[in-house]
């Protein structure tokens, strides 16, 4: 395709993509308002009760009242510290034995029905043991959302190393190459893009073990302000909760996404 | 010219839960500076248990492989090794492609960059050293590969199916091509393929394998009448059906 003489058909394919695009653009804030507009009606025609189901306007309102308490950013950032750390520590940590895992097959196969085992196990139910370990606070709360993603790290990792093909190990040794060279030239740089899926996966599970682990600990972030509204039956409380906490998740995954992006655009690896 | 690769009473065993496998025995083989040698046999024979065992791949379970005097115990930047694909990274340029080798050999210095460099240029690849493999035609690809495998300047190449990957009419272009850059880079070849019409027009000696365990069923060294040796003008050559015939029997192969 060149620039300059591009035919009226391609001009006219170009504009019915770009209005598709605005189309389904224009549609998809019409549901987010229209979901809201209807919360909203419906709360002040009394058809459902704001005690129970909160409304817009009152979340605005709790969302106003906790900026001005301070409140706001303290919960909210605590939850993503958490999260990020969680995330992080349970993507690096997960890695990292991925690659001891796959330098030692012995010890790989050894450990390989526990791996199973701890896998299937809901690691929610360590929290009370982490917490009697740690203590009740934001170290338990990671520990939990590090247990959570480690594994199934450990696992998608270790995997992706395995499938990496042999014959591509077979050349870089032809070249005489030792096993940590394999690991760099090779095993690692191919299992780019698992990592990386890996690493959506863990956003979605760190903050369910975040958010578990405020719960069981009680003390401060969106969790905490979640059980506490419910437990005060103060629902304004718990929706907002819900809403920023959608948010933020949502925007860290798309910062997975975005890093991703870069990855590819620097040509260090193709898509999946 | 003395004999570069010299195989001695080679036998190679695996061993695996539901048994061994003899995949190759008794086999010797002696290839001079800058032959072309040819190795067909049925599917599972050992054709590339022979070219691991001597590219240092695999130890032998008998008998020598000895290389430019020494004997081999490991994989070494005196051979070359060509696979069936031609497995450029992805994630790499094609000139980070080509100095892989060097980089795990940790030879990459001024003096084999310059070679590198002359390689791509004299090969028609500098214009895409920046580029990235999947830019690149399934020919252009082959030969960055042979680039590679040259860029830690071998002796011997070892080729196994290194075209087969490819549909039939690049098949003739590439192996036309490689053949040429083998020939004028003055390197010696073994070359593995399931083709009996490629592995007689590029080579100086056929050697054909009985199925498993392989060992030498028959040497057959090519003479053919064409004035330019190059692998498709050979096609022509009238001795070349003669060989086929043989070749085909040899190799017994049954439906
Ligand atoms: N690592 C291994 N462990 C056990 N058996 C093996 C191994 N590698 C190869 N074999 C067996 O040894 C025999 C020879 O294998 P090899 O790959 O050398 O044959 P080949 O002639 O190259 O076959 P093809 O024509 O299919 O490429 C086969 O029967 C194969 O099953
Ligand atoms: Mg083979």
């Amino acid at each position: 395709m060149n620039s300059n003489g591009i035919s009226k058909e391609h001009l006219a394919y170009l504009r019915k993509v770009r209005m598709r695009k605005a189309l389904i653009l224009s549609l998809r804030l019409f549901l987010l308002v229209a979901v809201f507009a209807l919360w909203e009606l419906m709360a002040r025609m009394k058809l459902i009760d704001p005690f129970i189901t909160s409304q817009p306007s009152r979340i605005v309102n709790t969302i106003a009242r906790l900026y001005q308490e301070g409140k706001l950013f303290y919960h909210t950032g605590i939850t993503c510290l958490e999260t990020v750390i969680g995330f992080l520590l349970g993507t690096i940590a997960g890695t990292l034995t991925a690659i001891v895992l796959w330098w030692s097959e012995l010890l790989s196969r050894v450990l390989e029905p526990y791996l199973v085992v701890l896998n299937s196990l809901p690691k929610i139910a360590l929290g009370p043991i982490f917490i009697v370990w740690i203590g009740a606070g934001p170290s338990s709360i990671i520990a939990i959302a590090l247990t959570i993603s480690l594994i199934v790290t450990i696992l998608e990792v270790l995997n992706g190393f395995m499938s990496v093909d042999s014959e591509k190990i077979k050349l870089v040794r032809t070249f005489g190459a030792n096993r940590l060279q394999v690991l760099t030239k090779v095993v690692l740089p191919s299992s780019y893009p698992v990592m990386i899926n890996a690493l959506k996966v863990n956003v979605g599970l760190s903050w369910v073990g975040v958010i578990v682990g405020e719960f069981l600990v009680s003390k401060a972030g969106l969790g905490y302000l979640i059980v506490y509204g419910g437990q005060v039956f103060q629902l304004d409380l718990v929706m907002t909760s819900v809403l920023i906490l959608s948010i933020a998740a949502a925007l860290m995954y798309q910062g997975v996404v975005y890093i991703e992006r870069l990855l590819i655009r620097s040509g260090r690896h193709t898509p999946l | 010219m003395g004999a570069i690769v010299e195989v001695h009473n080679l036998g190679m065993k695996y061993h695996s839960l539901n048994g061994e496998i003899t995949a190759l025995e008794h086999i010797n083989l002696e290839v001079d500076e800058g032959e072309f040698i040819s190795i067909v046999g049925p599917s599972g024979c050992g054709k590339s248990t022979l070219l691991s065992l001597m590219a240092g791949l695999l130890k032998p379970t008998e008998g020598s492989v000895i290389i430019g005097g020494r004997q081999v115990a490991g994989p070494d930047n005196q051979v070359g090794y060509m696979l069936q694909k031609d497995y450029l990274f992805e994630w790499r340029t094609i000139y980070e492609n080509v100095i892989l080798g060097l980089e795990i050999t940790r030879t990459l210095d001024s003096h084999t960059r310059a070679y590198v460099l002359k390689l791509l240029e004299t090969y028609g690849l500098s214009e895409f050293r920046d580029k990235y493999p999947n830019q690149l035609s399934g020919g252009m690809r082959q030969r960055a590969a042979l680039i590679r495998t040259l860029a830690v300047n071998p002796q011997i190449l070892l080729l196994d199916e290194a075209f087969s990957a490819l549909d039939y009419q690049t098949r003739l272009a590439v192996a036309e091509d490689i053949y040429s850059i083998i020939k004028r880079e003055n390197k010696t070849a073994i070359l593995v393929t399931h083709d009996i019409a490629e592995s007689i027009s590029m080579a100086d000696r056929v050697v054909v394998l009985t199925k498993r365990p392989g060992t030498i069923k028959k040497i057959y060294p090519i003479r053919l009448t064409c004035d330019r040796k190059t692998p498709m003008s050979c096609r022509e050559a009238p001795e070349f059906r003669h060989y086929f015939n043989s070749i085909w029997k040899d190799l017994d192969i049954h439906f």
